[in-house]
């Protein structure tokens, strides 16, 4: 599985990312940061992440990191 | 290196080639037209860049972005031009950024006339642009005074990161006089004041080193008290810029009457001090060379030794307000005003002189 | 490590695809949620950071919401009096020509009171790069109608709408640019669809890499949301960009003379 981590502080809220995530793995939370945003989470189905970077691409702050995981066929799995 | 026949403009120009000007932008505008006609040709050939510019206002905006660089820059415009360039004088002065601007003014107000005038006096030495912004003003009054004083404008411009402002008239401009063209000794040239930005200029990070970080030249500050730091850090530099205060004194010490007048007026009040003191008349000139800082503390002394002053200016009332406050409560000062755009000899200002005295 | 730093090393099998470019601070920005200043930010400071150039661009920034810009880029950095930027950065360049010099630009800055400098600049050929954010309307005062406000948009000052008759139409950048033969580079882009932004970080590496070049003056367009005040949510902002912006602003490239200058060249824009 690839995953994404959210950089929870820097986030305002705005969604775009969940409008672009091919899965629709991620959602509005109920939470609240420093800042005073509802922030946006990962579901449930977090694990479907396919690396694509979309939600990355379109977020305006910067709060999104991506980890593809690297396929068997590359070879390069493993101790990279 | 040589003597030249050459107009006040053209003597700004040379100067300001010679003091290590390396760019200039400009608009072009009666009558200061020949010091862009001399640098469009001179500047490029020395290995800077000469922009005609679409306005003045582009033009001072072109000067604060080389400015910010710490590279020796400049813009020469008139009156009406002038005033379109206020609001980037501001910015210069807010954001710590050298400059020099040539304004030979005309009469006014609105297009006025191509003559002599000092009514622009009020908009160069009290800022002109918004918010507490002040230009440093030197006033020539000879096509040599244009050459010289070109090294002390960037000169000045560096040592205090702000605008300076060289402020003639059609007769400064204009006149063709013989001119020394000899750099002072010790000018410091293009490399020397751009060595005295090192500090600050822009540059791009990387010529500062591996550790080095980005720099900012901004007017700015929102953050509560920040702008009352920044300004006082600038009311500490025009309170040092005093330091630079000079005049050109003739006949003072013995006079009983001393007139206080600049520029092209100045020259002509000399001379008609020259022909009053062979009719034995005791009157001196001070002719103020820079208009701010204003030489408010020589004006004080000569008040204290008892002399009387009489303001001449070709305007309808704009220095003697400073004089008088430089000498309130010691002297009074009178005034003579010379309409804008009018061509005056000595002999016009005989009269005004000798009623001053009677005055006294 | 806390937790988020342990998230944030890539595990053996994994390889970091996104991740934050050193040329934009680590620092939180004043935008508005949705605002895509930020993502315009992010594409103009992951090109420098590629070329490898930040260490001798200059930036000259403008008046509006995007006056602090010089805050979040990571750059030798002078601030324009309003409109004036393409004159700063006119002064910039002659002064430092070996030097990378941006303007980054909006709408009311460069398209209404910045117009005649902005023109001129581009006339000259100088050798800049000017980003220029359009986003129908004036945010740092408050959403007051713009020199590309669309018409028929409500803004505080056009209270019915834009009006064709009093207020004339919606001003077109690119296509002006695209008059001027000064002009080398000229692209419209837009930054509401992953799509449209991986398209529009083409357009401006191209333009920076014309300046790198020394060919001419190069000029991206971005059309932008601002939710706060378009009164929309950031998910029907960028609806509406897709709907009502790129029909009167169509994407594309309006001008590129480079002929096939300078290398790894033009690639053919790639707007949805």
């Amino acid at each position: 599985m690839s995953r994404i981590v959210l950089l929870e502080e820097r986030c305002k809220g705005c969604l775009l990312c969940t409008t672009v995530c091919p899965r629709n793995i991620l959602r509005k939370s109920e939470r609240f940061n420093h800042q005073g945003y509802q922030v946006v989470e990962a579901g449930d189905n977090a694990a479907e992440c396919t690396g694509c970077a979309a939600c990355a691409v379109i977020c305006p702050d910067v709060v999104i990191r991506v980890f593809r995981t690297r396929k068997a066929r590359d070879g390069r799995g493993g101790d990279a | 290196m040589s003597d030249c026949l050459i107009k006040g403009n053209e003597a700004i120009a040379f100067g300001a080639l010679d003091a290590g000007c390396r760019c200039y932008f400009g608009y072009p505008i009666t009558p200061q037209n020949e010091i862009p006609e001399v640098l469009s040709a001179l500047l490029p050939e020395a290995g800077g860049s000469f922009v005609q510019a679409e306005s003045e206002v582009a033009s001072i905006n072109m000067v604060l972005g080389a400015g910010s660089c710490g590279i020796p820059a400049m813009t020469s415009s008139s009156s009406c031009g002038i005033s379109l360039m206020q609001e980037g004088l501001s910015y210069m002065s807010g954001s710590h950024i050298p400059g020099v601007i040539v304004n030979m003014s005309r009469g006014g107000p609105g297009l006025g006339d191509i003559g002599p005038s000092q009514g622009d006096y009020f908009q160069a030495v009290k800022g002109g642009g918004h918010g507490d912004h002040r230009s440093l003003v030197l006033a020539p009054a000879t096509a040599q005074e244009c050459y010289d004083m070109m090294f002390r404008a960037f000169e000045l411009a560096f040592k205090y990161r702000n605008p300076v402002m060289v402020l003639g008239d059609a007769i400064v401009g204009q006149i063709k006089e013989p001119v020394l063209r000899r750099p002072p000794a010790d000018a410091p040239g293009a490399a020397g004041l751009e060595e005295r930005a090192a500090d600050w200029r822009l540059e791009g990070y990387g010529r500062r080193g591996p550790d080095a970080t980005p720099r900012l030249l901004k007017s700015v500050y929102l953050a509560e008290g920040a702008l009352a730091a920044r300004n006082r850090l600038l009311q500490e530099k025009y309170e040092a810029m005093k330091a630079e205060t000079s005049v050109a004194c003739t006949d003072v010490d013995d006079a009983d009457l001393v007139v206080v007048a600049f520029g092209s007026i100045g020259r002509i009040a000399g001379s008609a001090v020259r022909l009053l003191r062979a009719e034995g008349c005791k009157v001196g000139l001070l002719r103020p060379v820079t208009l701010f800082p204003f030489p408010e503390a020589a004006l004080q002394q000569l008040a204290k030794q008892g002399k009387r002053f009489l303001v001449i200016e070709q305007n309808l009332g704009q220095m003697i307000e400073d004089v008088r406050l430089a000498v309130r409560g010691i002297a009074d000062a009178a005034w003579h005003g010379v309409m804008p755009g009018l061509f005056i000899g000595a002999d016009a200002l005989l009269d005004p002189i000798r009623d001053a005295l009677r005055e006294i | 490590m806390t937790m988020t730093e342990d998230l944030l090393a890539p595990r053996p099998d994994e390889e970091l695809v996104f991740d934050a470019n050193p040329v934009q601070a680590d620092r939180i920005t004043h935008y508005c949620p949705g605002c895509h200043h930020g993502i315009a930010h992010r594409l103009v400071t992951e090109v420098l950071h590629e070329m490898g150039v930040a260490p001798q661009t200059i930036l000259v920034a403008s008046v509006g919401c995007a006056t602090f810009t010089y805050d979040y880029m990571l750059v030798d950095s002078v601030e324009a009096p309003h409109g004036r930027a393409s004159a700063v950065a006119t002064g910039v360049k002659r002064a430092r020509p070996d030097r990378i010099v941006y303007a980054y630009q909006g709408d009311g800055d460069m398209g209404s009171i910045g117009l005649a400098e902005a023109l001129h600049a581009a006339n000259r050929g100088e050798r800049i790069t000017v980003i220029f954010v359009n986003n129908t309307v004036y945010g740092m005062t408050g959403g007051q109608m713009a020199p590309t406000t669309l018409l028929g948009q409500k803004t505080t000052t056009t209270p019915k709408g834009r009006n064709m008759a009093t207020e004339g139409a919606p001003l077109r950048m690119s296509e002006l640019m695209a008059q001027l033969d000064g002009v080398i580079y000229a692209e419209r882009c837009a930054l509401n669809t992953v799509r449209n932004i991986r398209a529009a970080k083409k357009a401006i590496r191209k333009a920076f890499e014309v300046q790198r070049a020394g060919l001419g003056y190069s000029f991206v367009e971005l059309l932008s949301g601002c939710p706060t005040n378009w009164h929309m949510d950031p998910v029907a902002a960028n609806e509406r960009i897709g709907k009502d912006m790129i029909p009167v602003f169509p994407l594309g490239v309006y001008k590129d003379a480079t002929g096939g200058r300078p290398d790894g060249a033009a690639k053919e824009a790639d707007h949805e």
